[in-house]
């Protein structure tokens, strides 16, 4: 149609012009995006960011901005090696970014941080084509993989860094001083998160508060938490009532090594876990007892990373068995 | 088994769905007004589920008002009657916008026609009887109703006869009238339970002495609360009762509605009847009404015309058969911003772009958005959110159906139970990621149906 055309035509038939059609429905929620649930996790780290920070100062300022950094390059790299199209803005790498360098230890190199981003995003996330595709939490993926390669870096030793000005690298985690020599922290300690670990572990306050308004809004499935605490609570219950001179009780449990932020930030990764909330439920007491037994009968103080993962694995069993029925059917 | 009424089982709401913005206000103010005669009328031989009507006039016949054009071509199907006097003219193919290609009787009008003024002066008027239908043989009912051609007025357009006939197999104890309008910007239904409560008081009796049910319930969701006074003052001194139920999409869908009062759950690929119901929307109910009392064909229905896209939302009593861009002319035009035009709400409706096509039985409204109505967000990667399931209110996992259909893979359809989906559209409404889920359902159903065909 020419312009002259156009301006002939009467008002109604210039407003028929645009008129589309599509399919139902035909209305959308808008608050509702995908970068908008990320944001949304990523207000939720930040009480435990800013306790990490406060804990172990430019330790955790480091960490955060190499990881982010080479999450960030490796999605740019992997997605343009797969010529798919460019996806940093839904801000799912920052994310898994932001996870590993709270999942590591405060004094591990540079290289160990660089290295567990580029094979979380590579391997983890990009060969099995990209967000939403990826089978296992691409950020533990990362984190196994240095474990494993670094365990120098990573391990109890890791932790440790006599020489530093921060007062809690001086010191063992919790955990690890539990584990060798049967020393047990206080409630309060573990509960504010003064304490060496993972630079987002330390804190269950900060995980709690995080996790809870993720739950509220409904970006993290409150199921999985909640799958993942009973069943640590119930298991640690037992281990109290088995032996009950340990000294290490249910809320030592709870309020110890990674469980809270593995539970409200980790296990509850959409992409990698079940879909209807008895699957979710499933999948989060799957990670608890996993935990439990690694904490109860291995030499390995802390189990949520291999839990996570191992319940990423059966997370399409989980699907497959926990098909809703239907309304009306019986 | 009676009914208690008073704070009823089910709550009056059920699990899942979803609350879109509802935009009532563009229409929900405005009187039906009477809508000329058209010069010509279309109508399409199939304005309902089942066999098409066959037509019984030809061309250049004179046809009077109320006259049958069309018979019922079996026993699910409905006649058709002339919305005018007028003269059949050569009959014409039109598509419908639901992508139906079908045959239609053209019918050229006299000029002068006062049928719409007598239908809505009859509709509204206040001589409508609320005792002695038990007098009325209930198979003489079923008999009217499918002479009149009535139909399913919500959309579904299922012949009302076969409903509300006597059923010795499966008795029905209760009849419940869909007055819950839960798709947003519609407001017919909602001006109907307005301006004549007393015909869809007199209907629902006859339509209950039908069926032989104990119970009448007309539901009314409570952002409609004026509905309910009007419905509550006709209702008096009758056994009817209205159910007060909370505002939720999609609770007009039959199977929902019985959910949120009683708590039952009809069976799956089942039909109310099977819990002992039978669900009718209002406007059928005072369709029911006209043609038993005012001896009335269906030749009339209310149409809302509303949305930001049309210069004055209105409610109108229009002839069947007159075109929806005579609608929209009637109602001032488009607005520039319009940008698409719906047979239906925006929840479950039918997009359109040909002005001639006609108004149907089924036809509860149209609605036009705007431009910044049907904006939409890309399309991303799913992230297995759940929400889709979270808000399914069949129980479904529609990102797995969708998958399917995406896919082609029938097998996982039909473990996702493909065939129970309803195409509500709560699961596209919410999905964050922007996938067109309902189009990849109803991609995956078709194909089953292509290969369950011979």
């Amino acid at each position: 149609m020419t312009k002259k055309e156009k301006d002939k035509l009467t008002a109604f038939e210039k407003a028929t012009c645009k008129i589309n059609v599509a399919s139902s429905p035909h209305l959308a929620d808008s608050a509702m995006t995908t970068r908008s649930m990320m944001i949304d996790v990523l207000i939720s780290l930040l009480p435990v960011i800013l306790v990490s920070v406060y804990v172990f100062h430019w330790y955790a300022v480091k960490q955060l901005l190499i990881c982010i950094a080479s999450c960030l390059a490796a999605e740019a790299l992997f997605t343009r090696m797969r010529n798919k199209p460019f996806s940093l803005l839904d801000y799912s790498a920052v994310i898994t970014g932001v996870i590993i360098a709270l999942s590591i230890p405060g004094t591990a190199p540079w290289f160990v941080s660089v290295i567990a981003s580029f094979v979380g995003i590579g391997i983890g996330k990009s060969v099995f084509g990209g967000i939403g595709m990826n089978i296992f939490n691409p950020a533990m993926v990362g984190r196994a993989f240095v474990m494993i390669a670094f365990a120098g870096y990573m391990g109890a030793s890791g932790y440790q860094n006599a020489g530093s000005l921060v007062d809690a690298i001086t010191q063992a985690t919790p955990m690890d001083l539990f584990k060798q020599s049967g020393v047990v922290p206080s409630l309060s300690v573990l509960f504010w998160g003064v304490t060496n670990g993972s630079l987002g572990e330390t804190s269950a306050i900060a995980c709690i508060i995080g996790g809870v308004y993720l739950c509220i809004r409904r970006t993290a499935s409150w199921e999985i938490p909640l799958g993942v605490i009973l069943t640590v609570a119930v298991l640690g219950g037992i281990q109290n009532i088995v032996s009950p001179d340990s000294g290490w009780t249910v809320l030592h449990h709870l309020f110890g090594g990674a469980l809270l932020f593995g539970a409200f930030f980790i296990a509850t990764d959409p992409v990698t876990s079940p879909l209807t909330p008895k699957g979710k439920f499933i999948f989060g007491a799957g990670v608890g007892a996993i935990i439990m037994l690694l904490r109860l009968f291995s030499g390995y103080p802390e189990g949520v990373m291999f839990a996570v993962l191992l319940m990423n694995a059966l997370t399409p069993l989980i699907n497959r068995w926990n098909v809703p029925k239907p309304l009306g059917e019986y | 088994m009676r009914l208690g009424l008073k704070g009823f089982a089910g709550g009056g709401t059920f699990a899942h769905g979803v609350h879109p913005p509802g935009r009532k206000h563009y229409s929900s103010d405005a009187q039906i007004e009477v809508v000329p005669a058209p010069e010509t009328l279309l109508l399409p031989l199939q304005q309902n589920i089942g066999a098409p009507s066959k037509p019984i006039v030809k061309a250049r016949q004179d046809v009077l008002y109320g006259d049958v054009v069309a018979k019922s071509g079996g026993f699910v199907s409905v006649p058709l009657h002339s919305p005018v006097s007028g003269k059949v003219k050569k009959s014409a193919v039109t598509t419908l916008p639901t992508g139906l290609h079908i045959e239609a009787i053209v019918i050229k009008a006299e000029e002068n026609q006062t049928a719409g003024n007598d239908f809505y002066a009859d509709l509204t008027g206040a001589d409508w009887p609320k005792n002695g239908i038990g007098e009325y043989d209930p198979n003489k009912i079923a008999e009217a109703i499918n002479n009149a051609g009535i139909v399913g007025l919500g959309g579904a357009t299922f012949p009302t006869h076969v409903k509300f006939m006597p059923n010795d197999k499966k008795p029905v104890h209760t009849l419940l009238v869909n007055g819950c309008e839960c798709e947003p910007y519609l407001t017919s239904d909602y001006r109907l339970m307005l301006e004549a409560p007393a015909a869809i008081i007199t209907g629902a009796l006859l339509a209950g002495h039908a069926l032989g049910a104990r119970d009448i319930v007309i539901n009314v969701e409570d952002n409609k609360m004026d509905a309910v006074d009007a419905l509550r003052q006709a209702a008096q001194d009758t056994i009817i009762r209205i159910a007060v139920l909370k505002t939720k999409y999609p609770q007009g869908s039959e199977k929902h509605l019985i959910l949120a009062l009683t708590k039952h759950e009809v069976p799956l690929g089942g039909l109310p009847s099977d819990v002992g119901m039978a669900v009718s929307n209002v406007g059928t109910i005072a369709a029911v009404a006209m043609a038993l009392i005012k001896d009335k064909p269906l030749t009339h229905r209310v149409v809302s015309v509303t949305g930001g896209g049309v210069a004055r939302p209105a409610n109108l009593l229009a002839p069947i058969g007159i075109s929806c861009g005579e609608l929209i002319e009637f109602c001032g035009g488009l607005n520039e911003n319009a940008s698409r035009m719906i047979a239906g709400g925006p929840m479950m409706g039918f997009p359109f772009i040909d002005l001639e096509t006609p108004v149907t039985k089924g036809t509860s409204g149209l609605t036009i958005l705007t431009e910044e109505d049907v904006q939409k967000a890309e399309e991303t990667s799913c992230v297995h959110c759940g929400r889709c399931v979270d808000v399914c209110p069949m129980r479904l996992v529609p990102t797995k159906i969708a998958l399917a259909g995406r896919h082609k893979d029938l097998e996982l359809a039909r473990r996702y139970n493909i065939m129970a989906c309803f195409e509500c559209g709560c699961c596209a409404y919410i999905c964050p990621a922007g996938i067109p889920l309902v189009q990849l359902i109803r991609a995956g159903k078709v194909l089953i149906a292509a290969m369950n065909k011979p």
